[in-house]
C-alpha cells in the first residue's frame, strides 16, 4: 500500500485553474504534512486513476466554475457521489479529466477507500490569465485545511 | 441541443446545436449550414487565443522553451519537449546520438502508449460500439477498460522513470537530459513493457473487429520519414504525393492561413495552394503508417497484417486500427531500447550559445508537430512558432464532414450529430494546443 496523497490539479498557465497546484505547493513549503505525498497533476483522468491506486486515502484539489457562486468560494465533497451533477471541474475540458475518471474508477471499483473532493471556484481559465486574487486566497485557506485535518488525524482510521 | 426550425418553401431548415464537443481534447466549434439535401458550409471553428506561448516565450532563456512548451498540453508534453529541444540544438549546432538518442525515442514510446490507449479504450471505441462514452462501456465490457488502463499506465512508467514524474517531465534538457537512468533502472521497465505489448496485440485484434464506416478521400498524407526508422523525432518532412523536404523548409513549403472564422490559423501545403488546389493535408497514425509501414518493427507489421491494414488505407474511421498498431510498435521499440542500453558516459550534450535560428519536428500522437526559434547571441530566444498538428488537421477534418454530410443528410439530427463527432474524434484532436471550448452547430435550412 503507498501512503495518502494530496492530488492538486490544473494548469499554472491558465489563472485559476492553477489553484490546486497552488495548494499543493504550500503544503510542500510549509513542511506541514509527514507521511503523505504531494503530487501536482494535469487532471488527465487516466493517469488520475493511476494516482490514486493503492492508496488508503486520497485528498483531490481542483479549480471548479460553478455560475453564481463568487470566485474563491471552497467546496468540500467527503464522498464523490454527492458532487452536484453539473459541476465543471475545469480539466473537463480535456478529454478524460476528473469528473470522468471518479465515474470510471467507480464502475471499475478502482475508487481509493476515502477521498476527499477540494473544489475552488475560479473564473478566469484562458490561456495567460491572471489568478484571480479571492482565488489566490482560497488556496491559501484550503491548504490550512488541509494541514489541520492532517494534523488532527481527521483520516486517520484509514491514513 | 435545439428543435428544427420551421422549413422554409421546398427546403428542409433545421438547426442543430451542441455546447460542446464530448471526448474531444480542449474545446472548440464546430457549424454546419445545410440547404435541402446540400451541405452549404462546413466551419470548424478554433477559438484560439492570442498565441500565448509564442509571446510568452520571447525574451526567456532557450534552455527554458521545453518545459514552458510542455505546459500547453496535458496529454503529449513530450512532444512539445522533443520539438522544443531538437529546434535549440539545430540552432545551436548540437547533434544528439548514442544511448541519448535512444532515451528519446524511449521517452516517446512512453507517451504514444500513453496517449494512443487512452484515445483508442477510453475516446474513440465508445463511438464504434454505440455507447455514450468510456463510463458507459466500461459498464458492459470492465475487462476491456482494465487493459487500456493497464496499457496506458505501462506508458506511464516510462514518462515516470524519464521524465523525472508522471506530468509534465523535468528531466528534459536541450542536450539531453539532466540525469540518465542506470541500466537497472531500465530494466526494471522490461516486464511491464512485455505486458503491455501482449496488451497492445491484443488491441489491435479487438480493434480490428470493430464497425467502420464505409467512407474514403483522397488524402494527401504528410509525416516524418527516416531512412530506417519508423519516425519520431528525426527525418525528412514527406507526402503521398511527392513532397520530400527537410524540416529547416517547413516555413517555406506550408503556410500558415489565417481564416477568418476562426482565430487559429490552418495549414496548407504552399505548392497546392500555388497550383490553384486548397492545400490540405493530413497528419497522424494514417499519415504515419501510410508512409512508413515499411518502418515498423516486426511484430507491429505482423499486427497490421492480421489486422487487414495495408499502406494506402484512406478511410479516417480505420485510424483506430493505424493507432492500434503503433501501440503494438511503440512497445516493441521500447523493449529493444531497454534491452540494448548502456548508460551514456554524459546526461547531455554541451554546447555554445550563438545567435541563430532552428527548426524541430517531431511525431506527436496526433501527428507533426514543428517548433522554430530564433535565438539571439546570448541564447535568449527573440521569436518563436510553434504548429501543433490539429492546427494542420483543422482543414481536413472540414472536408471530412463536408463529405461525409453530403451522404448522410436524410440522418436525424442526433445521429448526424453523433457522426460528425465521431468523424472529429478520427483525428483526436488536441484542440487544447491550438485552442480551447468547443460547440457543434448545425443548421438546416
Amino acid at each position: 500500500m503507498k501512503r495518502p496523497a494530496v492530488l492538486g490539479i490544473g494548469n499554472e498557465y491558465r489563472g485559476d485553474d492553477a489553484a490546486g497546484l497552488l495548494v499543493v505547493r504550500a503544503l510542500r513549503a510549509a513542511g506541514a504534512v509527514q507521511g503523505w505525498d504531494l503530487l501536482e497533476l494535469s487532471g488527465e483522468g487516466a493517469g488520475l486513476i493511476d494516482a490514486w491506486e493503492d492508496r488508503p486515502c486520497v485528498v483531490l484539489v481542483d479549480a471548479v466554475a460553478l455560475a453564481g457562486l463568487p470566485a474563491g468560494t471552497v467546496l468540500r465533497y467527503d464522498d464523490p457521489a454527492s458532487l452536484p451533477p453539473d459541476t465543471e471541474l475545469r480539466c473537463s475540458s480535456h478529454a478524460f479529466g476528473v469528473g470522468a475518471a471518479l465515474a470510471l474508477a467507480e464502475v471499475l471499483g478502482r475508487l481509493p477507500p476515502v477521498l476527499v473532493l477540494y473544489g475552488i471556484n475560479g473564473q478566469a481559465f484562458a490561456q495567460g490569465a491572471t489568478m484571480t486574487p479571492a482565488v489566490d486566497d482560497a488556496a491559501a485557506r484550503v491548504a490550512a485545511d488541509i494541514a489541520q485535518a492532517i494534523r488532527e488525524k481527521e483520516w486517520n482510521a484509514h491514513a | 441541443m435545439t428543435e428544427p426550425t420551421a422549413p422554409g418553401e421546398g427546403q428542409a431548415t433545421r438547426v442543430i446545436e451542441v455546447d460542446y464537443l464530448a471526448r474531444v481534447e480542449g474545446e472548440g466549434a464546430l457549424y454546419v449550414r445545410t440547404e435541402g439535401d446540400r451541405v452549404a458550409q462546413v466551419d470548424f471553428k478554433i477559438f484560439e487565443p492570442p498565441r500565448f506561448f509564442e509571446a510568452f516565450l520571447r525574451g526567456r532563456r532557450h534552455d527554458e522553451a521545453p518545459d514552458i512548451t510542455a505546459r500547453i498540453c496535458g496529454i503529449c508534453p513530450v512532444a512539445y519537449q522533443m520539438s522544443s529541444v531538437h529546434a535549440m540544438e539545430d540552432a545551436l549546432g548540437i547533434t544528439i546520438d548514442g544511448p541519448l538518442r535512444e532515451l528519446r525515442r524511449l521517452l516517446y514510446c512512453g507517451e504514444w502508449i500513453e496517449s494512443h490507449a487512452l484515445h483508442v479504450y477510453m475516446l474513440h471505441a465508445p463511438d464504434f460500439l454505440g455507447f455514450q462514452d468510456a463510463v458507459q462501456m466500461a459498464q458492459a465490457h470492465p475487462g476491456v477498460l482494465e487493459r487500456g488502463l493497464g496499457l496506458k499506465k505501462a506508458g506511464n512508467l516510462i514518462g515516470q522513470l524519464l521524465g523525472g514524474r508522471e506530468v509534465h517531465p523535468i528531466n528534459v534538457r536541450v542536450g539531453g537530459f539532466y540525469r540518465v537512468p542506470t541500466r537497472k533502472e531500465l530494466a526494471s521497465l522490461h516486464d511491464p513493457l512485455s505486458r503491455a505489448l501482449d496488451a497492445a496485440r491484443e488491441t489491435v485484434r479487438w480493434v480490428r473487429g470493430l464497425p467502420f464506416p464505409e467512407f474514403e478521400r483522397d488524402y494527401e498524407f504528410v509525416a516524418l520519414r527516416h531512412p530506417h526508422e519508423y519516425p519520431f523525432c528525426e527525418g525528412r518532412l514527406v507526402s503521398s504525393r511527392g513532397l520530400d523536404i527537410a524540416v529547416s523548409e517547413y516555413p517555406t513549403q506550408f503556410a500558415e492561413q489565417h481564416v477568418a472564422r476562426s482565430n487559429a490559423l490552418h495549414s496548407r501545403l504552399a505548392a497546392r495552394v500555388a497550383a490553384g488546389e486548397p492545400g490540405h493535408y493530413l497528419v497522424g497514425p494514417l499519415a504515419r503508417y501510410n508512409l512508413n509501414a515499411d518502418r515498423l518493427g516486426p511484430i507491429a507489421a505482423e499486427a497490421a497484417h492480421d489486422a487487414g491494414l495495408a499502406p494506402g488505407c484512406r478511410n479516417p474511421f480505420k485510424s483506430i486500427l493505424a493507432r492500434a498498431v503503433e501501440l503494438v510498435f511503440a512497445c516493441e521499440e521500447a523493449l529493444r531500447v531497454i534491452d540494448a542500453y548502456t548508460p551514456p558516459p554524459l546526461p547531455h550534450v554541451a554546447g555554445e550559445l550563438r545567435a541563430g535560428v532552428g527548426h524541430g519536428c517531431t511525431e506527436a500522437p496526433r501527428g507533426i508537430l514543428y517548433h522554430r526559434y530564433e535565438l539571439n547571441a546570448d541564447g535568449t530566444i527573440a521569436d518563436a512558432v510553434i504548429v501543433p498538428p490539429t492546427s494542420q488537421n483543422q482543414a481536413t477534418i472540414e472536408d471530412d464532414l463536408r463529405a461525409l454530410l453530403a451522404t448522410r443528410l436524410a440522418l436525424p439530427d442526433a445521429e448526424l450529430q453523433w457522426q460528425c463527432e465521431q468523424a472529429i474524434r478520427n483525428y483526436d484532436p488536441c484542440i487544447s494546443c491550438a485552442t480551447h471550448f468547443l460547440k457543434l452547430e448545425v443548421d438546416r435550412r
